[in-house]
C-alpha cells in the first residue's frame, strides 16, 4: 500500500474517532473553563496532550493548587498505558523505518488512535496514524474549545449531565476487562473503595492520609493497589504479546 | 499560585515524553515479570480511583451521580462502547436532575 493511500484511509477511520471524542472533549472543556483557560488556549493545550484521562488529572492538579512535582507524578500515572502501548507500537515498526517516523507515530498514541494502528495487519505505515490523527485531534480540540465557550451559557442542569461523560469513558475503559479478568475486577473494586474511604465524603478520618491532596492520594492508591495486584495475580507472559510475524510482506 | 501556563506546558511535555520515551529507549519486549504486571494493572486502578466518589461529587445531586455511575457500569459490562457508555451516564443525570 503507498504512503497517500494509507493517508486517506487514516483520514476516513479517523473520523469515527473524532466524533466519538466530541462529547468527551466538550465535558474536559467545563473543567479547563474551571481552570481558566480560553478557548484558544483549551483548543491548542488538547490537540497537544491528546489525552482524557490525562488532561482530566492535570486540570484538577490545576484547580487543587498542586505542586509542579506532584503534577508531574499523575501525568505519569494517568498516562502510564501509553508506555505500554507505544512498547507494542516498538514491536511493529519494519528495520526500516527511520526513527523521527517512529517518535512521531508514538507520540500520536491515545487509547483509539493505537487500537486503530495496531489493528491492522504488517508493519505500520506512519502515514495512516498521521491521517487519523489529522481528522481526530482538531475534533478533539475543538470538543474542547466548545465546552469551554458554551459551558458557562449552558443551563447548570446540562452542565451537570455533561460533566459525566468523561467518568461514563473511564468506565467503559475499566468495566470490559473487569469482566474477563477476576484481578482487575477485584483491583478496580478495591480502587472504588478505598478511593472511597480515602476522600472528603468518607465516614472515616484517617490520620495523614485523609489530609493529602486528591492527586496524591490517587498516586498512593494506584501504587499500593498495582504492586498488590501484580505480586498477588503475575500477568501471564502471552497476555501482552503483539504479532511481529506477518510483517515481512507489506514492508 | 503557579502560571497556568507552567502546569500545561509540563502536562504537555510529560504526556508526550511518556508515549515517545519507549520507542527511542525499549527496543525489546519489557522482560521483568512484576514491572509489567504492574504496569498491566495500573491504567484500570487509576481510571477506578477517579471514577468514584468524583463522579458523585461532579453532578448537582450526588444520587444522579451515583445512580448514573452504576447504570454505566451495566450498560458497559453488558458490551457497549466509550461513546454510548457516556451518553447514557449523561442521559440518566440529566433526567434523574428533574425528580431530585
Amino acid at each position: 500500500m503507498n504512503k497517500k493511500q494509507a493517508f486517506l484511509n487514516g483520514l476516513r477511520d479517523g473520523l469515527p474517532i473524532g466524533t466519538g471524542y466530541f462529547a468527551v472533549s466538550f465535558s474536559l472543556g467545563i473543567i479547563a473553563k474551571k481552570v481558566g483557560l480560553t478557548p484558544i488556549e483549551g483548543f491548542l493545550t488538547s490537540v497537544f496532550a491528546r489525552a482524557s484521562a490525562g488532561e482530566y488529572a492535570g486540570y484538577s492538579m490545576i484547580l487543587a493548587h498542586a505542586t509542579l512535582v506532584e503534577t508531574i507524578l499523575v501525568c505519569i500515572i494517568t498516562n502510564a498505558r501509553y508506555m505500554l502501548m507505544t512498547t507494542a507500537l516498538s514491536q511493529r515498526f519494519s528495520d526500516s523505518t527511520p526513527l523521527f517516523h517512529r517518535i512521531f507515530v508514538a507520540f500520536q498514541a491515545t487509547d483509539e488512535i493505537f487500537g486503530a494502528t495496531i489493528a491492522r495487519p504488517g508493519s505500520i505505515i506512519p502515514q495512516y496514524t498521521y491521517g487519523l490523527t489529522a481528522v481526530a485531534a482538531p475534533m478533539w480540540g475543538l470538543g474542547t474549545a466548545l465546552g469551554i465557550i458554551a459551558g458557562g451559557v449552558m443551563p447548570a442542569r446540562a452542565v451537570s449531565a455533561l460533566s459525566v461523560a468523561l467518568y461514563g469513558m473511564f468506565i467503559a475503559i475499566i468495566v470490559p476487562p473487569s469482566k474477563h479478568d477476576r484481578t482487575v475486577f477485584l483491583s478496580v473494586a478495591a480502587g472504588f473503595l478505598l478511593s472511597y474511604l480515602l476522600s472528603d465524603i468518607s465516614p472515616l478520618t484517617i490520620p495523614f492520609i485523609s489530609d493529602l491532596s486528591a492527586g496524591t492520594k490517587t498516586i498512593i492508591l494506584t501504587m499500593v493497589i498495582s504492586s498488590a495486584a501484580a505480586i498477588i495475580h503475575p500477568v501471564p507472559d502471552n497476555e501482552q504479546k503483539t504479532d511481529t510475524s506477518s510483517g515481512a510482506a507489506e514492508a | 499560585m503557579m502560571n497556568k501556563y507552567v502546569y500545561l506546558a509540563i502536562m504537555i511535555v510529560t504526556i508526550g515524553l511518556i508515549r515517545v520515551l519507549p520507542v527511542t529507549l525499549i527496543r525489546k519486549q519489557i522482560k521483568n515479570k512484576f514491572i509489567k504486571s504492574f504496569l498491566y494493572y495500573v491504567p484500570y486502578v487509576t481510571l477506578a480511583v477517579m471514577t468514584f466518589p468524583a463522579i458523585v461529587e461532579a453532578t448537582s445531586s450526588p444520587i444522579a451521580g451515583a445512580v448514573s455511575l452504576v447504570c454505566g457500569i451495566v450498560a458497559a459490562w453488558f458490551g457497549l462502547g466509550l461513546f454510548p457508555v457516556s451518553v447514557i451516564c449523561c442521559a440518566v443525570v440529566f433526567i434523574l436532575e428533574f425528580f431530585v
